[in-house]
């Protein structure tokens, strides 16, 4: 059960966990449980969306990334930062004082990923040109929502975009315009994205709708915040950077992609439980009128991921002035169709279901299995606790019919347990005594 | 045919805090039964509509879930009022939702349409002052 299979940057540190309910409780996918003093994560489950280190008191959650290291194991290194790194400074009059900083650092170039944002926002801008695609279209650009929809939602597979995330497309435009300056080979070149969550790092390592990631890292926007800080407000020299338009900035927003995809028929939430509650009403049907859906699993959007710095409100606002001073250019003028054809846009792998909520593969022993469950369910109390390691009082009923646990593990049943043995015990020593 | 599995939900008339839970319900155990694809699409929209037209129209009522081996069944049978033209009923944009269902955007008349549409098989019998019953079947891959 506990052994892990895909890679997943989202880690436990064994040693800082205390075994309580915090995480246990608060996963939206219930993909935690706690066994034997401590937490597992279950692999087929979580979508490393990162909630569980926002709430982990002991530091315990962690999230894997590339250290500055990784950078020197390549002659060149490219810098390719979210957006949201530009939330991080307050009044940040312009993006190329992160990007000097950058480069201070030791990286040997830097590319916004803001305009690989601007190309696929002409990409998706494109495709949505054909009338017969489902409705509403759902972004690719999230992945821990294109992991919810693999693992909760597999009827909805078909509605996410096949267009490349932001990152993919600007390490592969990156990596060329760097080899075509320098004339060097790709393989001497490093693309490493800065990145303002873990889901962002497994998608790179453990791709999805791709077979290999144009990118060869990344690491953490933590870590790059405390090496930059002392150089962003340093006075800028003579640079000349092609930076992107403002609409490919916002996108580190919520809103900002669906705004510069589909302003007029689109909807955009933010926030992993929310994004939960909207897909069961695509699922309904109920949204079939919406031509796009922009969903982002952190609340505010990607500045409010868990390795951020800033808080992702006063981020919010830092972008949203930043890109008020920029020029009104829209992607679909800064983009050239040429790039549109130059670099792969599209997945070259389908996205695969991973329905996890299927009780068995032979469905009448899943029924049985079913069944069973009702019946422990209403011995148990519906606490929900977490006593027993497992986040629900049904999803507990769930462990036990899957084989995981037994139902002596629930505290209540088994105090009720021992006040029936402590009973049969006082009448069987008083039948001795006479 | 052997029945495998039987819920039954209550639904109240105008509740329309808990409205789509039923239906949420169903589709989340039709998952762990393994049921997916086109047929899980085609339940949830009926049994989320057929869900709301009993908080939108009905004084209460009830809604079943049953499976047997090679089909899912819902049934919704509520305690009135019942529908005086059924033919009338199952027009597409024709509605007798009240004010307070269409301020929250129902009453597009599209209800039982889609039911029909996105069911294997329909039925639906009513009488006036007594109640409605629906009777949906999905057939289950194999």
């Amino acid at each position: 059960m506990y052994e892990n299979k895909r890679y997943h940057s989202v880690r436990l540190d064994k040693d800082l966990c205390k075994g309580c309910t915090n995480c246990l409780t608060h996963c939206p996918t219930a993909a935690i449980r706690v066994r034997g003093g401590r937490a597992h994560i279950l692999d087929n489950l979580c979508i490393d969306c990162g909630e569980c280190i926002r709430i982990c008191d002991y530091h315990a959650k962690v999230a894997f990334t590339d250290t500055m290291d990784s950078i020197k194991a390549y002659k060149y290194a490219i810098a390719l930062p979210a957006p949201s790194l530009y939330g991080q400074f307050r009044d940040l009059p312009r993006p190329e004082y992160v990007l000097e900083a950058l480069k201070k650092i030791g990286f040997d170039d830097v590319f916004e990923v803001a305009r690989g944002a601007d190309i696929v926002t002409r990409a998706i801008r494109e495709k949505m040109k054909d009338p017969k695609l489902p409705k509403p279209l759902i972004s690719s650009a999230c992945p821990t929502v294109v992991r919810l929809i693999q693992v909760r939602f597999p009827e909805l597979i078909e509605n996410i975009v096949d267009i490349r995330q932001p990152m993919e497309v600007a390490a592969s435009v990156a990596r060329a315009e760097f080899c075509k300056k320098k004339g060097c080979d790709p393989s001497d070149v490093g693309c490493f994205f800065i990145t303002p969550c873990p889901a962002k790092m497994t998608a790179i390592r453990s791709p999805i709708g791709q077979k290999m990631s144009a990118l060869d890292g990344a690491i953490s926007m933590m870590e790059i915040y405390g090496l930059i800080v002392p150089y962003v407000n340093e006075m800028l020299g003579d640079t000349h950077y092609k930076l992107s338009t403002g609409y490919g900035v916002a996108w580190s927003t919520s809103n900002g992609e669906a705004n510069a995809v589909c302003p007029d028929n689109s909807l955009s939430v933010d926030g992993i439980n929310n994004v939960i509650r909207v897909l069961e009403e695509v699922e309904n049907n109920k949204l079939s009128d919406l031509l796009f859906l922009e969903g982002n699993a952190c609340i505010g959007g990607c500045v409010g991921g868990p390795l951020t710095f800033e808080n992702s409100y006063v981020a919010k606002n830092t972008i949203r002035k930043m890109v008020r001073n920029m020029p009104p250019t829209h992607p679909d003028e800064a983009v050239t169709g040429a790039t549109l054809n130059k670099y792969p846009m599209k997945n070259d792998l389908p996205f695969e279901p991973n329905p996890s909520e299927k009780l068995d593969e032979n469905m009448v022993e899943a029924l049985r299995k079913m069944n069973r469950m009702n019946e422990i369910i209403k011995r148990l109390p519906g606490y929900d606790c977490g006593s027993c390691g497992s986040p629900t009082c049904e999803t507990f009923a769930e462990d036990i019919v899957r084989g995981y646990c037994t139902e002596m593990d629930c505290v209540h049943l088994l105090r009720e347990r021992l006040k029936v043995m402590a009973e049969d015990m006082v009448e069987l020593a008083q039948s001795r005594r006479e | 045919m052997e029945e495998l599995f039987r819920i039954s939900y209550p639904v109240a008339a105008a509740d329309y805090v808990n409205a789509g839970k039923a239906s949420t319900d169903i589709k989340r155990r039709l998952k762990q039964l393994g049921v997916g694809g086109d047929v899980l699409r085609r339940v949830a929209v009926a049994s989320y509509e057929v869900e709301l037209n009993l908080v939108i129209h009905s004084m209460g009522g009830e809604l079943t879930l049953t499976v047997f081996p090679d089909e899912a069944q819902l049934v919704s049978a509520d305690v009135g009022p019942g529908i005086p033209d059924v033919d009338m009923a199952m027009r597409e944009g024709f509605s007798t939702a009240n004010d307070e269902a269409r301020s929250l955007g129902f009453g597009a008349g599209m209800g039982l349409p889609n039911m029909k549409r996105n069911a294997d098989d329909f039925s639906i019998t009513s009488e006036l002052g007594k109640g409605t019953t629906i009777s949906m079947s999905f057939k289950l891959a194999q």
